[in-house]
């Protein structure tokens, strides 16, 4: 395998070239102190590209066993490698539910099957068998069989004693607990962010308490056990308060927000707009703006899309009926690049949001550009434009608010383990 | 006929009341005066509509409204056709947008649904070429119902400006209280609230209307009020401790409405809980005006159904 040799692409302030030897980051220079490349090297010339490690998502919906109507693997990971992501977390929602190694086993094996040389796919097990919130999963089946990480999403325990007991059980085996925070009797039959907005437009509210309640919860079983767990998709900015509170008691908790959340707000959900039904819902400007400063003061830790594809059909009847969930593997790297590019957001936080941070929660091999790092890497146009609909995006399915939107930041090509994925 | 002309009606539907300006309100208000005088001839039909069809959707229970409304066509000379949630094919699990589409198959000049999700009613005028008129739509709104309370209230003040009404009950699931807050409020009318706390819908406080607690203050002085049905499964949701004790807080009685002016009116949009939410002696008094409301109902949808049904076709119709 000869050495690669990236030339001249931007990483952070300069032009450097990048040499992978072995699928391996053998070392990074600046662009004008390179010497002339070995004979049998391939030379790549991305001048005018930005150098990104591969992003990693920590929260996906693959929808693979059971529903690939709306996305399978092959086309989930699509979407992933073209938006940049080179591993990905996916959730245990399935059906059947991913609560055996049989349903892992399988998961792995169409990913290797439909992507064999990446991106990675790394499958979260059920907390609770069927996530019926009722007997633990087995666990160590699961770890052994290439789950990465727990959790209940989508069907949030109720039971406090239980979930202690999960969070226990997980910590032996050396992983970490997801928590989808919400009080399923508070919450229960929201369909949007409950507020002025929801009382005019006749639609049953979610409060923000519904999910800090949990949050509170979590945090002090959390502090009680010094266990650590792992807040899904945080909305609000009273979560971010406590998540503040917990982190300066030295609560060993992470926390994760959405793109979505960042930069779009309840009043997507206007004219019964159910490509903006998400669960926990788009709450106010207000909240936005707390979750965007959380993750430049460091209570929020990682951004993760939580990609919830389903097919338009699905999505294109009364607001009350229509599934929960936005597409966000397409989209996620150009939304939140816009943050960066606007000064809302610095590179430093947004690697570390993107990279960095999931690698460290979850135990995943990230690449630092050091030398021996794993040669997973984006070149990226920062100026390229393209319109986001379906034939735009990779994944099956096109439910997002952002439909018609023109987002600036475009994938040009993806490296896994030194090898040109796309 | 200057007065209920339909060349400058701008909308295609009739989806809520916050649509309409108070000189297009008040332009229908009229419309269905002219046409509430048909409704007293001993033939009570006029070729007014005569060829065009109009699908009466009705995928939740109703007797009053759909009836009103078929009533209304039919005096107009409009072809009606009903279709209950129960005898369609949503029961067989059509998807509202193929119902939708199927009906437009049949081109209709109108269609007026009523349907148990907010925004359903949207939904179908954002995908269909013909009118729709909203017959109630989730908690959303109920326009007509607006209307024609508003009407009402026209027919026994003369004026709106400088009256109070009380809207007492579970306002939080109404969708009558909505739209009449949103349309009272509009032609001037001074609004009052009252419910337990739990009936209250999130934001209230950013509504143009004054919330009280206690019905005796809520009443005090008004010139109408407006009882709402409480839907019984309230309690069993665990909005309210049982019946009996929302009856004590809350139902209209004469007790209450001696605190009110002394010619103020009853109204209920129907069907009534006699005894839960108003005492059956107020409901049959000379103050009631829940039979008018029936009546007025008629002669409003009619002016709706000739509204949208005539308009000329135009280019950049608004909603």
């Amino acid at each position: 395998m000869p050495d690669l040799i990236v030339r001249g692409a931007r990483w952070k302030q300069q032009e450097v070239d990048l040499l992978i030897r072995r699928g391996k980051v053998l070392e990074l220079t600046p662009y004008e102190k390179s010497g002339t490349p070995a004979k049998n090297a391939r030379v790549i010339d991305a001048k005018g590209l930005t150098l990104l490690p591969s992003l990693i998502d920590a929260h996906t919906h693959m929808r693979e066993p059971g529903q690939e109507w709306k996305e399978d693997i092959a086309s989930g990971l699509d979407a992933a490698v073209h938006g940049g992501f080179g591993t990905v977390l996916c959730m245990a929602n399935t059906d059947p539910v991913n609560d055996n190694a049989s349903v892992t086993e399988l998961m792995l094996e169409q990913a290797s099957r439909s992507w064999p040389k990446g991106p990675r796919l790394a499958p979260i097990g059920a907390l609770t068998k069927g996530l019926a919130g009722q007997e633990l999963a087995p666990m160590e089946e699961l770890a052994r069989a290439g789950c990465v990480a727990f959790s209940n999403d989508g069907v949030p325990i109720a039971s406090t004693e239980l979930f202690r007991r999960a969070m226990e059980y997980a910590s032996d085996l050396g992983m970490v607990v997801i928590d989808h925070c919400e009080d399923p009797f508070l919450g229960k039959g929201g369909s949007m962010n409950e507020s002025p907005v929801s009382g005019r437009l006749g639609l049953k509210g979610q409060p923000w308490a519904a999910e800090t309640i949990q949050i509170a919860r979590d945090i002090e079983l959390a502090r009680y056990l010094n266990i650590p767990v792992h807040i899904a998709h945080v909305s609000t900015r009273q979560s971010v308060e406590l998540l503040a509170w917990a982190k300066d008691k030295g609560a060993p908790v992470t926390a994760e927000t959405c793109p979505h959340y960042l930069v779009l707000d309840e009043s997507s959900v206007e004219g019964y707009n159910t490509r903006a039904k998400v669960n926990p819902p788009l709450r106010t400007p207000d909240d936005s703006a707390a979750l965007l400063q959380a993750l430049r003061d460091g209570v929020i830790d990682i951004l993760a899309t939580d990609h919830a594809p389903h097919a338009a059909h699905e999505k294109e009847v009364e607001f009350d009926h229509a599934p929960f969930g936005i597409s966000g593997l397409d989209t996620a790297l150009s939304v939140t690049w816009g943050l960066v590019a606007s000064g809302d957001l610095d590179l430093d936080t947004f690697l570390r949001a993107w990279c960095y941070g999931p690698a460290s929660i979850f135990n995943i091999a990230a690449n630092t550009f050091e030398p021996g790092s794993p040669a997973d890497f984006v070149l990226f146009d920062p100026d390229a434009t393209w319109t986001v609909s379906a034939e735009t995006m990779h994944s099956k399915s096109a439910n997002t608010p952002l439909l018609g939107r023109t987002l600036s930041g475009r994938v040009v090509s993806h490296f896994i383990g030194g090898k040109k994925i796309v | 006929m200057n007065e209920t002309s339909t060349a400058s009606w701008p909308h295609k539907d009739l989806l809520d009341v916050s649509q309409l300006s108070v000189a297009e309100t008040l332009h229908l208000l009229d419309t269905a005066t002219y046409f509430q005088e048909i409704n007293t001839r001993p033939v009570k039909k006029v070729p007014t509509l005569k060829g065009k069809s109009v699908v009466l959707f009705f995928a939740e229970p109703s007797t009053r409204t759909k009836t009103s409304f078929d009533m209304a066509g039919k005096r107009l000379s409009a072809d009606t056709f009903s279709l209950g949630g129960s005898s369609s094919s949503i029961v067989k699990g059509e998807s509202l947008k193929d119902t939708a589409l199927t009906l437009q198959a049949m081109n209709p000049d109108g269609i007026v649904i009523r349907h148990s999700s907010s925004g359903a009613a949207q939904f179908l005028a954002e995908r269909l070429h013909c009118s729709v008129v909203n017959a109630g739509d989730g908690w959303h709104a109920h326009p007509t119902q607006a209307l024609l309370d508003a009407f009402t209230l026209r027919e026994q003040w003369g004026e709106f400006k400088g009256k109070t009404l009380t809207i007492l009950g579970d306002i939080a699931h109404s969708r009558v209280a909505r739209s009449n807050v949103l349309l009272l409020n509009k032609l001037g009318v001074n609004v009052r609230l009252c419910a337990p706390r739990t009936l209250l819908p999130m934001g209230v406080e950013s509504w143009p209307v004054d919330v009280y607690g206690d019905l005796h203050k809520a009443v005090t002085g008004v010139d109408a009020v407006m009882c709402l049905r409480l839907q019984l499964e309230r309690q069993a949701a665990g909005l309210l401790p049982d019946l009996r004790e929302y009856s004590r807080r809350f139902c209209l009685t004469p007790d209450a409405m001696a605190k009110a002016k002394k010619d103020a009116k009853v109204l209920h949009p129907g069907p009534m809980n006699r005894g839960l939410e108003i005492s059956s002696v107020l409901a049959d008094a000379d103050g009631s005006l829940v039979l008018n409301q029936v009546a007025s109902g008629v002669a409003v949808r009619m002016a709706i159904l000739y509204l949208h049904l005539m308009r000329p076709e135009r280019s950049g119709d608004t909603r």
